[in-house]
């Protein structure tokens, strides 16, 4: 039985289609996902993301405690800040990706993949180290606001403002009268935030911005644009692109691996892989023949498998075929060529930096 | 959503459409809109033979892969080349600028079995 968001009887009556995704009954798409798509990139979207679930650190060791569990350094960044990085097992391979929230040093929201909800809670419970830490997941939905006219139509509807809140900061203050943890961050590549608030308060909240987004041209999205907007940026997607199996750095996630900080859970296995080099790592390409990549595809040389396609879609803003896949390292750098299987016949490919796409 | 008169359908939501004695092929209003905006298309060439029930192409939505199966076996005589460039054609036209080959029939008695207009339609609502 799939569940559902605050939201999902709003997305019902405005006639989206909905789908399921990771145990949870999601819309799809409102009026087409290449329209969607262009919403963002150009005017603003709003999407529900209220599956994504929320996990918190408290008490005095919750910053420590949290730290060793995360590949990133929370040390470095300030009360009001957000900061992307991995859970690893102690093998390296990637629990979840996640966004931590730091509200103070004794408090932080890890929010964390919807599919990965109670998996990250056990992980995270289970290696406590002295913080309190609660699921939070039912407690909050969540609206993503994102394209570069969601800053002036939020800020039309709140007293909070908006201008100190840079990209990967946050502040608390009501949204047409809906208390919120207003958050400069999203999955689409362009400016915009995200909105977390009780899930009694979602549906005014999102209707409330519909309405007053009218002037900027705003479009209700699903998550098949949420998917190929961020495909667009190279922004990996947990489950599809990384999973407990890979480790950060295989999946070209090592800027967010600080091997300095100290220990972690899972740092002593990628330390020594980075000694020992990459087996596969993740890259970026596009397709130079007809034809889109799809999850799963075989990515082949002189008719061998030698890797496979983890996300692939032919990329609304730029017209041609993009995708992920695992490599060998050798074949990793930007300009080296391989081939897709497609229907079992090969269509070329080029490796490309990522991301595929620059904000204009 | 339409279904007009003049066609004839299968159960995987293609249409055919008898242009004197040869045989034109495309998608349903149904098809098109189940797989959203559609972004690729991969047609048979001209001179290629189709098999009634038979898989003769690929249209890819931005969502789905979905194989498109033949309402009657024949020679492919045209194809819609265009489609390539502008697959948003078939959301957009389906029944006319949308559609996809055109076939020679080998037997075009083959295509009373498909349904008529108003029995897809019931067969859609059953979906």
């Amino acid at each position: 039985m799939s569940q559902r968001t605050p939201l999902f009887d709003v997305h019902v009556r405005a006639g989206a289609r909905m789908v399921e995704f990771a145990g949870w009954e999601m819309p799809v798409q409102y009026a087409g996902l290449l329209q969607e798509h262009e919403a963002v990139r150009t005017r603003v979207g709003l999407f529900d993301v209220s599956h994504m679930g929320e996990v918190v650190f408290r008490g005095p060791r919750a910053l420590e405690a949290l730290n060793r569990l995360f590949t990133n350094d929370l040390s470095k960044i300030a009360d009001g800040q957000a900061q992307y990085g991995c859970l690893c097992r102690e093998t390296g391979g990637i629990v979840d990706d996640v966004v931590v929230y730091r509200r103070a040093a004794d408090d932080l929201l890890v929010c964390v993949n919807a599919g990965n909800r109670q998996k990250d809670f056990e992980w995270l419970a289970g290696h406590a180290g002295g913080a309190d830490v609660r699921n939070e997941s039912d407690a909050w939905a969540q609206l993503a606001l994102q394209g570069p006219l969601a800053a002036q139509l939020l800020q039309r509807l709140t007293t909070l403002d908006l201008s100190p809140i840079r990209s990967y900061r946050f502040g608390h203050g009501d949204v047409a009268g809906v208390p919120c943890l207003v958050a400069r961050t999203g999955y689409t590549g362009e400016d915009g935030f995200e909105l977390f608030c009780g899930p009694e308060a979602a549906s005014r909240l999102w209707d409330a911005l519909v309405e007053a987004g009218k002037p900027e041209g705003i479009q209700p999205c699903g998550l098949g644009a949420r998917d190929s907007l961020r495909l667009e940026m190279g922004y990996r997607l947990y489950g599809s692109d990384m999973d407990d199996a890979r480790t950060p750095l295989e999946a070209g996630l090592g800027w967010v691996v600080k091997l300095d900080k100290g220990e972690f859970i899972g740092r002593d296995a990628l330390v020594r892989q980075k000694e020992q080099g990459l087996a596969r790592k993740l890259v970026g390409f596009v397709l130079t023949e007809a034809g889109i990549a799809r999850h799963g595809y075989p990515v082949v040389q002189d008719g061998r498998k030698i890797g496979e396609v983890t996300s692939g879609t032919r990329s609304p803003s730029l017209k041609t075929s993009i995708g992920l896949a695992y490599v060998p390292p050798a074949l990793a750098a930007e300009g080296s060529t391989f081939a897709v299987e497609i229907r079992g016949r090969p269509a070329a490919a080029k490796v490309v930096k990522t991301p595929f796409y620059t904000r204009k | 959503m339409e279904f007009p008169d003049s066609l004839k359908y299968t159960r995987e939501h293609e249409w055919a459409r008898m242009k004197g004695s040869q045989v034109v092929i495309g998608i349903t209003a149904f098809a098109q809109d189940q797989l959203g905006d559609v972004v690729f298309v991969e047609l048979p060439a001209v001179g290629d033979t189709v098999k009634k029930g038979e898989s003769f192409g690929v249209v890819e939505s931005t969502k789905a892969v979905s194989e498109l199966f033949a309402p009657i076996s024949g020679k492919v005589v045209e194809v819609n080349d265009p489609l390539a460039d502008a697959p948003e054609t078939i959301n957009e036209d389906p029944y006319e600028e949308g559609w996809m080959i055109v076939v020679e029939p080998a037997d075009p008695k083959e295509l009373d079995a498909l349904m008529d207009a108003s029995a897809y339609r019931a067969f859609v609502e059953e979906q």
